[in-house]
């Protein structure tokens, strides 16, 4: 670890402020990616803000038809929550116990890895991203590899969840490392149905085929045929491009058959 | 005696409350006031001329204390790091060795190499310093693969075709003409992969040198710190033996990676002197990846010739084994006579041959990992047994059956230089398929097929050899230590006794059961044995820990010494009760005089022993207290049956164990809770290769797998609950009847599971690790053949 200034500030301005102050500053949540890269010297900040004390962005609220998770909410009290169970069943996939205890919501979708599961929630659920400058869709958050519209300094304060009439999320996890390989949250709103892919490629997408086909037939069999384009999948050790595509088919024919 | 402590008493472990609670003392808790830290500075490329180093920005980092290279080392006479067995090539020459210096001098040959250290104030500042070493590196082609690494470009000066040496073992004469008339003959291609042995404990080092004395004391990780001690002085130089201590206090784990003398501890050591000052190495998880011995890692082709009732007649084996990029300490030993010598197995075949080629790729040296040869023997006969009994359409079992060692042919020769002593395989067998339920399989796999799985069964019928080693053995094969051990029974004035063993445990529990053994043969309380080990400073001369060897041979040895204690305390004890030396009996923790009520207690004649006052000095020496050395006149052969059943789900080509069936033949068991502990831990290895864990490099030298995000270590859940049970015939020639239990687990299960996954696919074979893809890819092959 290279050194850096740490910061506790107390409230979402105060943490911007530092963040601007700051030659190259870093919001620190959970610190599940951020500190192992500061550990392993592959980051040096100048200034590391945690944002644990900023009392905005904690608390897990659900009114109808909606759920919302502050930022700062660790995985292991989404897995407990019950307004939606498929995402709570997602949370309490995450990592192992230690993880879950320390990770968040707002850090996981802010750092957006390829492999996380909670983007695959956010686009099949349609969420919202609320930051203290906007509140943007999840299709238009996820950007790329890595990268997400947030700006330099902009902090997730919240994501909003509408509750789904039904929904499932299905994970192969990479043997080593329990990211997933492949991750697919089917979730159905009356006759429409969304379908986010996490692990597959650089980003979480959404499956429109798949989406098309379950609206006409929400069965597992309906997805038997429909093509699933691996061209720009990710190919690792673990897994190639061809293979994933073949888990994209069936992991939404197993999360289907659960909820159909 | 028979008692809730003694031999064969499954007493919980003394070591557990210390290292509960976190109290135990491992290398990196050994910090010394005014140490220093040192940082390695290591190779980015896998094979690359080093055109340059400057090292003067390190030296300017704030708080760097030294930095040293390679041609400081050499410059101050330390030396290339050795291997320790002379292996020869069938033309009869020696293999070749490369140099090996500690820290890279003109070239780099694996990606982690280390070429410089710095040592600093602090961690941070080696850290800075390291960053700062500015190399000028000529990048070269890389040679990885090690199917064509004879034909690659050539990494060692001397070392044409890449090429150690070209062994062989067997009579091929006599292996040809059994295939000469062979009604059957089933050929397989495997490839042993290669692993990383990942022990909990990443290595560590703190080396100390005393100017006033002009010794040095390092504390380190080994599982054998005499060896350590040796090879640092009479070989790298660092110092005469008697002014070197070498300390290895708890370590957590070694499988065989900490038995060897690497470059970060020698360059401590060496440079706690230059600097006069203690410093301190403690490798990060990466850089145990990178620069820890690996394990395995050959390509064979393996011909069976068979008559057509399923007698085995003949085997030739044809392997490349990878060395990587320098020759480890016993690297050359592994492939060759822990090897080729294991290739009859179980079995009866008359002829065998076996050719192994080792090579040099620009990879992590290649050594001992858990098993150490035998697995990958086992590997080679199980797999192409079973696959023989599939081609012949005969039961896996029968086979095996038709062609067991009988236990009346014990002792049996082998045609691959080894003796057994003693075994009972079809024991072994029988129970593991009654525990199995093997009758049961057909109805079960059909249940699996019902809900679209497939269902597999294999088995894997060991032999390993183990309790390394008969010196003589050894030396007449190359080897360049005896492999005795020692050990040491100090009676202490009050009757407790100390006993300081020259084994080393990294999770053995030799705690507990040596003092088992101790506290079984002398009648001492369990509680008031303590048994002391990892300190040249404390034991003789002895080998230390590895080949399943600690309880056959250093356990020996202990009970060498109670011998001599029990022989000297009963010419005690006829002194004091006025008898003849041949009517004293000792006899649960009394010493007897036969035919009368008159006796003493273990601790009464300690107590004159020490305190002489109604004692012969003029015959007999004060004190009780023995040594032993023990040179065991064999191997020992731990053997036993496997049997996994997987299933498999067709979608996603996930294999599930579904059962793992461990009956092991161990001989006599001290401690049956530690003996099932090590089993676990084995067959945990075993399965991960087989089904999870993979070294792997890219074509330009790069090491894919070097970190836990990528490296698959077995973990619980992908694991079923273990059922293990043993069978026994004791040892002949070790006075406990004991065989060794270490590396059992790892030695016999991979093949199990891989004969059960390609059972279940209906395939010839399958590349380890068989993972989801690739079981997927299988079963799509199979689908459009």
């Amino acid at each position: 670890m290279y050194p850096f200034a740490y910061h506790r500030p107390s409230s979402l301005e105060e943490a911007a402020q530092l963040m601007v102050d700051a030659d190259d500053g870093k919001y620190l949540a959970g610190g599940m990616t951020l500190i192992p890269t500061l550990k392993q010297r592959l980051a040096s900040p100048s200034d590391v803000v945690d944002l644990a004390h900023v009392e905005e962005l904690a608390g897990l609220n659900t009114t109808a038809g909606k759920v919302t998770v502050g930022a700062m909410t660790r995985h292991a009290e989404v897995a407990a929550s019950t307004a939606i169970p498929a995402l709570a069943d997602l949370a309490g996939r995450i990592g192992d116990a230690h993880v879950r205890n320390r990770g968040t919501l707002g850090g996981s979708v802010a750092n957006n890895d390829p492999a996380a599961d909670y983007p695959a929630a956010l686009v099949a659920l349609d969420a919202t991203v609320h930051t203290d400058r906007q509140r943007i869709s999840a299709v238009e958050f996820f950007t790329g590899l890595f990268e997400t519209a947030l700006n330099e300094e902009e902090i997730v304060i919240a994501v909003e969840f509408p509750v789904p009439d039904a929904a499932a999320y299905e994970k192969f996890p990479n043997p080593a490392s329990r990211y997933a390989v492949v991750g697919v949250m089917v979730a159905r709103f009356g006759n429409s149905v969304r379908i986010g892919v996490t692990g597959a490629a650089g980003t979480v997408f959404r499956a429109l085929a798949l989406e098309e086909a379950l609206a006409a037939d929400f069965s597992p069999n309906a997805i038997d045929g429909v093509a699933i384009g691996h061209a720009d999948f990710n190919s690792d050790l673990h897994a190639s491009a061809e293979y994933r595509g073949h888990l994209v088919s069936v992991l939404a024919k197993r999360a289907v058959a659960r909820i159909a | 005696m028979a008692s809730e402590t003694g031999i064969g008493a499954a007493v919980k472990r003394k070591e557990d409350a210390r290292f509960i609670t976190g109290a135990g003392t491992y290398t990196d808790d050994v910090s010394v006031a005014g140490q220093a830290w040192a940082v390695f500075a290591r190779s980015p490329h896998a094979r690359a001329h080093i055109r340059g180093l400057d090292v003067a920005a390190a030296k300017a980092v704030p708080g760097v204390v030294a930095v040293f290279t390679g041609k400081d080392m050499q410059a101050d006479g330390i030396g290339d790091l050795p291997c320790g067995w002379l292996v020869k090539s069938k033309d009869g020459s020696d293999m070749r060795q490369p140099p090996h210096p500690p820290l890279a001098v003109e070239r780099v040959n694996y990606v982690g190499e280390p070429y410089a250290v710095v040592i600093g104030e602090t961690l941070a500042a080696a850290r800075d310093g390291a960053e700062a070493v500015a190399a000028d590196f000529d990048e070269l082609p890389a040679v990885v693969d090690l199917a064509t690494a004879a034909s690659a470009p050539q990494i060692h000066d001397a070392v044409p075709n890449n090429e150690c040496y070209d062994w062989e073992l067997g009579d091929e004469a006599a292996a040809d003409a059994a295939f000469a008339k062979a009604d059957h003959v089933t050929r397989l291609d495997i490839v042993n992969s290669r692993l990383i042995p990942n022990a909990i404990e990443p290595r560590a080092a703190v080396g100390e040198y005393d100017a006033a004395a002009g010794s040095y004391t390092l504390h380190t990780t080994s599982q054998n710190p005499h060896l350590e001690r040796l090879v640092l002085a009479a070989f790298v130089n660092v110092a005469p033996e008697a002014r070197l201590r070498v300390i290895s206090p708890d370590v957590g784990g070694g499988f065989g990676s900490k038995i060897f003398v690497y470059a970060e501890e020698t360059a401590v050591i060496w440079a706690a002197g230059k600097v006069r000052r203690p410093v301190k190495w403690r490798a990060e998880r990466s850089e145990s990846f990178l620069a820890d011995a690996h394990g395995r890692d050959h390509v064979t082709h393996a011909e069976l010739a068979l008559a057509a009732d399923g007698e085995f007649l003949g085997l030739r084996v044809k392997t490349k084994a990878n060395m990587g990029a320098y020759l480890s300490t016993f690297a050359s030993s592994v492939p060759t006579y822990l090897y080729g010598t294991l290739l009859a197995g179980q079995y009866k075949t008359p002829a065998i041959h076996v050719a192994v080629q080792s090579l040099f790729t620009n990879t992590a040296p290649v050594d001992a990992y858990r098993g150490a040869g035998r697995p990958e023997a086992t590997f080679v006969v199980e797999r192409i047994v079973e696959t023989a009994a599939r081609e012949l359409g005969m039961d896996p079992a029968d086979i095996r059956r038709r062609n067991f060692i009988q236990p009346e042919d014990f002792p049996y020769e082998t045609p691959v230089a080894l003796t057994y002593d003693v075994g009972d395989y079809e024991a072994s067998l029988d129970k593991a398929l009654a525990h199995a339920d093997y009758a049961g399989f057909a109805e079960r796999k059909a249940a699996a097929e019902a809900k679209g799985k497939r269902r597999g069964i294999g088995f894997s019928c060991y032999i390993e050899a183990c309790g390394l080693a008969p010196s003589q053995v050894a030396l007449s094969l190359g080897a360049g230590v005896g492999l005795f051990e020692a050990g040491e029974v100090r009676v202490d004035v009050t009757g407790s006794v100390t006993v300081v063993t020259g084994s080393h445990s990294h999770g053995q529990s030799h705690e507990t059961t040596f003092a088992q053994i101790v506290s079984d043969k002398l009648g001492v309380p369990f509680e008031n044995v303590t048994v002391l080990h990892g300190d040249t400073g404390r034991s003789d001369y002895a080998l230390g820990t590895y080949g399943s060897r600690s309880l056959a041979v250093g356990g020996s040895a202990i009970v060498k010494a109670i011998d001599k204690i029990v022989a000297k305390g009963c010419k005690i004890a006829a002194h004091m009760l006025e008898a003849n030396e041949e009517q004293v009996e000792f006899e649960d923790g009394q010493f007897k005089v036969a035919d009368s009520n008159q006796s003493l207690t273990f601790a009464e004649v300690a107590f004159s022993a020490y305190v002489p006052n109604n004692y012969p000095l003029e015959t007999l020496e004060p004190g009780l207290s023995e040594k032993a050395f023990y040179d065991p006149p064999n191997f020992t052969y731990p053997a036993g049956a496997h049997l996994c059943e997987v299933e498999v789900d067709q979608e996603t080509g996930v294999v599930t164990i579904e059962q793992f069936v461990a009956v092991d033949d161990f001989g006599h068991v001290v401690n049956p809770m530690i003996v099932e502990g090590q089993v676990h831990g084995g067959l945990a290895q075993g399965i991960g290769q087989a089904l999870l864990e993979h070294g792997v490099y890219d074509e330009s030298g790069q090491l894919l797998s070097g970190s836990y995000m990528d490296y698959t270590m077995p973990r619980a859940d992908d694991l079923p609950n273990f059922l293990v049970d043993t069978t026994t015939t004791p040892c002949t020639h070790n006075p406990l009847g004991v065989k060794g239990c270490g590396e059992a687990g790892a030695i016999g299960s991979t093949a199990a599971v891989i004969n059960a996954v390609t059972d279940a696919l209906g395939v010839a074979s399958i590349p380890m690790p068989a993972t989801p893809e690739t079981v997927w890819r299988a079963l799509k092959h199979a689908s459009q053949a």
